[in-house]
């Protein structure tokens, strides 16, 4: 093998380990990880859910921890608005009584599939207050483009 | 070569579906810049299902085939394949398929996308037409390989199979692990489904089964894209390539790891925990080092043609590549876009930093640049060369051919990189319309929309002169250039006894073992979730 040749793969392992390094820490040191929940739903039975029945927003600690019960269907999110305080801990559980939509606050790294017949749980945190938007970036039929919700992060409790 | 009909109708069915896909690209950028409104959104969702499966998978599939049977007959020195017989029946096939599930998709009854991800529902049609088409693709590999197997019992038996049909063979066999997964997602799932005879499927094992199947099918189109680096472009340079040896570790280690990361497309959702994201993370990155030794494989081959050609300089050797010949050229472009390609790819792999760019605009501007350019255009390119060495005609114009490269970097550039931004910025990819209602966060994105339909429209106008060219090279009259552009795709004897790399029976072993640690505990996972599944949601 050419000594070059030798160079660039040493240095092409290198780049891959180190990159794999990070994502691992952040993975699993620093809980930075993907949506890995496993809950299962009848997509026929989402409104009889009592969670889902009623999409809210449900405080479960004034101030701090927010539970967030979402329905995405064709073509809209239940509910349509959001306020949660900023640092506070939220948690999405979100689902879909007909085809497959995604969910994504435009501007953070909050995003997921929604998938029917399963749960969807994503948990945030926003910092900055002001209002998001929204949107489905998973394609669900002609009016995918109406799909939106607004989130508003509030300065204080 | 008797089969040249076969091949050239191949490529001729392969632009075809470039100029048609081309003319949906450019309705969906312009459709995308705010306030222009050309069509309804059905409409919008039927030619984005149009311009991905054309582009996607009929421009590539018959690109493929014809270019692997030109490789497989030049390099063996054979006149014909093993059964011509099955030669047509396999064209046949993938040509009824594609009409079948055409039929659907132009009227409007199978806006699915081309990952026609259910519960959305297409006429059957549809996926029955996707399945003939698969079925097609196996006729058209297995005879290719009992063509090689022919040419070995043919006194070859102790030589190495020359590096062309080696990544031919590797190419096959990549092909016939992924389809596994989309045969059992249409036969288990979709079309009983769809025919009303089971009540409901499981969203999520499909979409399981789809990227255990999509993934690989970008090394299905990237593969033989290689094969032109590794065999056309030395010879177009006069040199062997740099490194016969790793260009066929190269070919083994996609045989080896493209299938089992299929859930670097599924970070996003539930149902699968994140050990085994985790573990498709690493498989992923390991895909990562065939294209670096190839950047540097081939960068090294161009080197040396250069220097043999005067070239000096630790940079300067560049300029005394071959610029003026757009064959050499469209090559030259297609892999700068691959190392960007390549670039964003890893942030697409990383399993958290997915969460900014999933499914966002950057994907479709990641795509353009891998199979929308690296490959696209290299085949662009090697048309250039294999047009006239089949027809015996002379390429009608040179200049026109260096325009058409030169606009579809400069038109890619934009789209791509605007696309780019797009999806950093949070504008979602599959979408009518980004305006939503005006909101403030979208407000920024506009002049990249722009942008990006001013690349589109450059990008059409790349496609139409290459498809203009193309068709006046058919119709010229021949020329003696024939000789000069078949020496320039024609064989060196191959030299050597097989090695270790070259047995690939042993790494097509190794790679099912591979897939099986990679799927089956996840997807007995999702199977012992027990989801009751969805029933469907007609899209006709
Ligand atoms: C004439 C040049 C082209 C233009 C203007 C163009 C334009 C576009 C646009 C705007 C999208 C995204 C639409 C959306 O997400 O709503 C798209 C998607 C796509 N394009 Fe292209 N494209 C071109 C060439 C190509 C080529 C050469 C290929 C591959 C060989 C290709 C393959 C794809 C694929 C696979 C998708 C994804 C479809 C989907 O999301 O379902 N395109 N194209
Ligand atoms: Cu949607
Ligand atoms: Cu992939």
């Amino acid at each position: 093998m050419n000594r070059y040749e030798r160079a660039w793969l040493i240095f092409a392992v290198l780049m891959v380990a180190a990159f794999l390094g990070i994502i691992a820490y952040f993975n699993f040191a620093a809980g930075l990880k993907p949506p890995h929940d496993v809950e299962v739903i009848d997509p026929l039975r989402v409104s009889q859910d009592p969670r889902f029945s009623q999409p809210r927003v449900e405080e479960v600690e004034p101030g701090k921890r927010y539970n967030i019960y979402m329905v995405a269907r064709m073509w809209s999110y239940y509910p349509r608005e959001i306020q949660v305080p900023r640092g506070a801990e939220v948690r999405f559980y979100i689902t879909s009584p007909d085809v497959q939509h995604g969910f994504q606050v435009v501007g953070t790294n909050v995003q997921a599939n929604v998938i029917p017949g399963y749960v969807t749980v994503i948990d945030a945190r926003f910092e900055k207050p002001g209002e998001y938007l929204i949107v489905c970036n998973e394609y669900c039929g002609r009016g995918h483009h109406f799909m939106r919700a607004k989130l508003r992060v509030t300065e204080g409790y | 070569m008797r089969e040249k009909r076969l091949i050239l109708l191949g490529f001729l069915v392969s632009y075809a579906a470039l100029g048609a896909g081309a003319l949906f690209g450019m309705l969906q950028v312009l459709e995308r810049v705010p306030g222009v409104k050309l069509v309804s959104s059905e409409t919008y969702y039927t030619a984005l299902t149009a311009h991905g499966v054309l582009m996607a998978l009929v421009f590539t599939t018959f690109f493929i085939m014809s270019l692997a049977t030109y490789v497989v007959l030049r390099e063996l020195g054979m006149r014909q394949t093993f059964s011509p017989g099955m030669s047509t029946l396999a064209y046949a096939l993938v040509t009824l398929g594609t009409l079948m599930a055409a039929l659907p998709i132009l009227t409007g009854r199978a806006s699915v996308l081309y990952t026609f991800y259910p519960p959305m529902k297409a006429s059957p049609l549809f996926y029955i037409g996707a399945t003939v088409l698969v079925v097609g693709t196996w006729v058209f590999g297995a005879n290719l390989l009992l063509t090689v197997r022919q040419w070995r019992r043919s006194g070859n038996s102790g030589v190495k199979l020359p590096l062309g049909v080696f990544g031919v063979v590797s190419t096959l066999i990549i092909w016939y692990i992924a389809t596994i997964g989309v045969a059992a997602e249409m036969l288990l799932q979709l079309i009983p489904w769809s025919l009303g005879l089971v009540d409901r499927v499981d969203p999520l094992l499909a979409r399981n089964l789809f990227w255990y199947f999509g993934h690989p099918l970008v090394y299905f189109w990237l593969l033989p894209a290689y094969i032109v680096w590794y065999t056309v472009l030395p010879r177009m340079l006069g040199v062997r390539v740099f490194s016969d040896f790793l260009a066929r570790v190269v070919f083994v280690l996609f045989i080896l790891f493209s299938t089992p990361v299929g859930y670097h497309h599924q970070f996003m959702d539930p149902g699968i925990s994140t050990e085994w994201k985790f573990l498709h993370t690493i498989t992923t990155f390991a895909v990562f080092l065939p294209s670096m030794i190839t950047a540097f494989t081939v960068t090294a081959t161009m080197e040396m043609g250069a220097r043999l050609r005067g070239g000096r300089g630790l940079l300067g050797w560049i300029r005394a590549l071959p610029w003026g010949d757009p064959a050499f050229s469209a090559i030259a472009l297609a892999m700068v876009f691959f190392a960007f390609g390549g670039a964003g790819g890893a942030v697409n792999a990383g399993n958290n930093l997915n969460y900014v760019v999933h499914n966002t605009a950057w994907v479709p501007g990641h795509l353009h640049l891998t199979v929308g350019s690296a490959v696209a255009l290299t085949f662009m390119g090697v048309s250039y060369l294999l047009l006239p060495a089949l027809t015996g005609r002379r390429l009608h114009s040179r200049r026109m051919a260096q325009v058409q490269v030169a606009l579809w970097g400069a038109g890619m550039l934009l789209f791509s990189g605007a696309m780019h931004i797009l999806g950093v910025l949070g504008s979602p990819r599959r979408t009518y319309d980004v305006t939503f209602g005006g909101h403030p966060a979208t407000q920024g994105w506009t002049p990249l929309l722009v942008a990006a339909a001013a690349g589109g429209v450059l990008l059409l106008l790349s496609v139409l002169l290459f498809l203009y060219n193309v068709g006046r090279t058919l119709r010229g009259a021949p020329a003696g250039e024939e000789q000069e552009a078949q020496e320039q795709v024609r064989q060196p004897s191959p030299a050597g006894a097989p090695g270790l790399v070259d047995n690939l029976g042993l790494f097509t072993a190794i790679a099912l073992l591979l897939v099986l640690v990679a799927y089956t505990l996840p997807t007995l996972d999702i199977l012992s979730l027990g989801s009751p599944g969805a029933p469907p949601v007609p899209m006709d």
